[in-house]
């Protein structure tokens, strides 16, 4: 009996050691040497999954608020990954620019290049770089036109008034809204948090770009090979917008546009990125 | 071919030539210069480099303009709020007008000299021109429609799609190339040919009269440290005193949230004076005695006063003999040429 066990453990043993990739060495770091990676940007409320327009099963914050959520967007910018030994290596920023929209799956990965390689921190950017979002329209293409999503009152993402681009566009309903001038005058109990300010032209004003890096150790370094699609699955907890550092109430905070709260609110932001794990 | 028809065809190859001649259009268009920096004019902001000026990108950015296409029912176009005839304001609206006889909150200001500007808006927010044409488009008082959707209209219509490939050589209508159309017809919206100018320019022996030239010497002391020659505007953003108006409009804090921003605006050109009232951002002065007196006993101390309206009095003293005179300088800033240009008008 003991013996059959022994070979049983043995031989699971065997398996899963044969099925892990785990093993093969990191190949020599070349910035030419380029392979498929992806980071999975997968949005959670709380405990729950993410769902739009969930009005039939009401997500609940921390200050005991039921809400619902209609629409989230965000930009995720400026990929760039760093090895163990500290070798970063910078997405092309032309190639760099992602937005996330709830409401569509397909959405979620940003699939770029970097070079073959064993990563233990990948960076990014929530929002748009100053820099880019003051360049020639012609370098503003794709999700950065201004064209794209059909103006700020619908899926758009940019402020002409301001010449800025929101950088995370969250909305929803909660009958804790009043229907005053302090919520929604239209009676719709909406939310509305568009959150943007790149740090101004000419002279500096609300910087609300967050720059995160994420430390892949503890869940799973990526690992970076031409013939797979590593994969760093994060998850974005829309819960924390509310329950962050800087908690909130939808009550009392309705609406955060471009105002000095929206810098408490960026705050949170800030905070919604959790590494899962890494599919290699 | 008989000595008849070759008198016929001769006098009608006459008469096409004299036609030409006659015609400014053809002949400008003809020899179609591109942007052309006035000689008493400082160096341009605008990027030409990204977008130099050719016949098709402004004749296809005046297509623009004029085109109501670019509102969402097809009635309003940028030359609605922007009348030539008024050096590019909306003469008579205190604020403006726009689709369904919406008001906005502001005053149309001068389609005019923008090539010199860097900040744009009475209160600011915009800082390159190649983006502005995006807020009235898709502003619900103005022309309340979306970009892409005024994009499908124009790719419906060949005459714009050829228009596009002459200019930017492909028939694609995307963002960059719709704007920078526009911007080469703003930026050849250029006023300097004003007597002002042609004295400055020393051209065919204009000169002042004794009394603009007092004028003159007044506006140097009084005006010029904020509309400064030639373009007659430092490009600040400043507050000048006016009292804080009904729907207390912030000016470029609205842009910056800066607190010592509250209450600027935009120092605009004084140019063309003659056809641009009423005056301010909210156009609240029907005549330019009006303006004048306000600087000389209306200024108020609002938040932000500027420095130079706020030493021993409030505002700048003016008797009604300089008021008279700076009024009479100010006249010599009208320029006909331009609110009459036929290469700036709808075709
Ligand atoms: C409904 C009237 C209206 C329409 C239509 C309109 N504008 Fe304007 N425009 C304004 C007003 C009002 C302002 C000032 C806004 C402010 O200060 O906030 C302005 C400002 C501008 C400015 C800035 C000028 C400066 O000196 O800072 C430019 C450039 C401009 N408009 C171009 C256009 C173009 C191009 C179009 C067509 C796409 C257009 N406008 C359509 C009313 C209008
Ligand atoms: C401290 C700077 C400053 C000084 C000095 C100054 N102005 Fe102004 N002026 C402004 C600003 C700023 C505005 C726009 C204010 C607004 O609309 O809120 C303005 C507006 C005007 C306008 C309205 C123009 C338009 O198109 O609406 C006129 C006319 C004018 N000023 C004339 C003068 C004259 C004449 C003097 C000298 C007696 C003078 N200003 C001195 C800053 C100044």
């Amino acid at each position: 009996m003991k013996k059959k066990l022994l070979y049983f453990v043995t031989l699971i043993t065997i398996i899963l050691s044969s099925c892990s990739k785990n093993d093969d060495p990191a190949p020599d770091f070349e910035e030419a040497n380029l392979a498929p990676f992806s980071i999975e940007f997968d949005n959670i409320v709380g405990d729950r999954t993410f769902s739009i327009n969930n009005t039939g099963s009401l997500y609940t914050n921390a200050a005991g608020e039921k809400f619902s959520i209609s629409m989230l967007q965000y930009f995720i910018s400026n990929i760039k990954v760093t090895t163990a030994s500290g070798k970063t290596y910078t997405v092309p920023q032309d190639e760099s620019y992602f937005l996330i929209n709830g409401a569509d799956r397909n959405t979620r990965f940003t699939k770029v290049q970097v070079p073959e390689g064993d990563y233990t921190k990948v960076t990014f950017t929530l929002g748009v770089d100053s820099l880019r979002s003051t360049m020639d329209l012609s370098k503003r293409t794709g999700v950065l036109d201004p064209a794209a999503g059909g103006g700020h009152d619908s899926g758009g993402m940019y402020w002409g008034w301001n010449s800025g681009y929101i950088f995370f566009k969250f909305e929803g309903n909660s009958n804790v809204i009043s229907d005053d001038v302090n919520g929604d005058p239209t009676g719709k109990k909406q939310f509305k948090y568009h959150i943007g300010g790149f740090g101004g032209y000419s002279a500096p004003t609300i910087n609300n770009i967050k720059v995160i890096t994420i430390d892949l150790n503890a869940a799973g370094i990526a690992k970076v090979r031409k013939d797979r699609q590593s994969n760093v699955h994060l998850f974005v907890d829309m819960m924390k917008v509310f329950n962050g550092p800087n908690a909130f109430s939808i009550a009392a905070h309705p609406n955060v546009m471009f105002s000095d709260y929206s810098v408490n609110v960026a705050k949170n932001l800030a905070q919604l990125f959790t590494h899962d794990h890494t599919e290699n | 071919m008989n000595k008849k028809h070759f008198i016929v065809l001769f006098c009608l190859g006459l008469f096409i030539i004299a036609c030409k001649k006659s015609s400014p259009i053809v002949e400008e268009i003809e020899t179609f210069l591109g942007f052309q920096k006035p000689a008493n004019f400082p160096a341009t902001a605008y990027n030409f480099a990204s977008n130099p000026v050719t016949k098709d990108g402004f004749e296809l950015g005046r297509m623009l303009f004029y085109e109501p296409r670019l509102s969402r029912n097809n009635t309003i176009t940028c030359g609605s709020c922007h009348i030539q005839s008024s050096a590019f304001t909306q003469h008579g609206h205190d604020v403006s007008h726009g689709i369904d006889d919406r008001l906005g909150t502001r005053n149309s200001p001068p389609i005019m000299n923008l090539a010199w500007s860097k900040a744009f808006n009475w209160g600011g927010g915009v800082y390159d021109l190649d983006t502005q044409p995006i807020i009235p488009i898709t502003t619900h008082e103005e022309m309340d429609e979306n970009l892409e959707n005024v994009y499908n209209k124009l790719r419906a219509m060949p005459k714009y799609t050829s228009k596009f490939k002459a200019a930017f050589g492909t028939e694609e209508i995307n963002t960059a190339n719709f704007m920078k159309a526009l911007s080469q017809f703003m930026v050849m919206c250029i006023s300097s040919n004003a007597k002002y100018d042609k004295v400055m320019r020393k051209e065919g022996g204009v000169s002042f009269t004794a009394e603009e030239l007092e004028g003159y010497t007044l506006f140097k002391d009084k005006c010029s440290s904020c509309h400064t020659e030639p373009l007659f505007t430092d490009g600040s953003f400043r507050n000048n005193g006016l009292g804080i108006s009904p729907v207390n409009d912030k000016g470029l804090y609205t842009a910056t949230l800066i607190e010592t921003d509250k209450y600027k605006f935009k120092v605009p050109s004084l140019r063309n004076l003659k056809y641009t009232a009423p005056y301010m951002h909210d156009g609240r002065f029907l005549t330019l005695n009006g303006v004048l007196e306000h600087y000389n006993s209306e200024v108020q101390a609002t938040p932000n006063l500027d420095p130079l309206l706020s030493g021993n009095r409030l505002g700048i003293s003016l008797t009604a003999n300089e008021k008279t005179k700076i009024s009479a300088f100010l006249n010599t800033l009208n320029d006909e040429d331009f609110i009459k240009n036929p290469l700036l008008a709808e075709q």
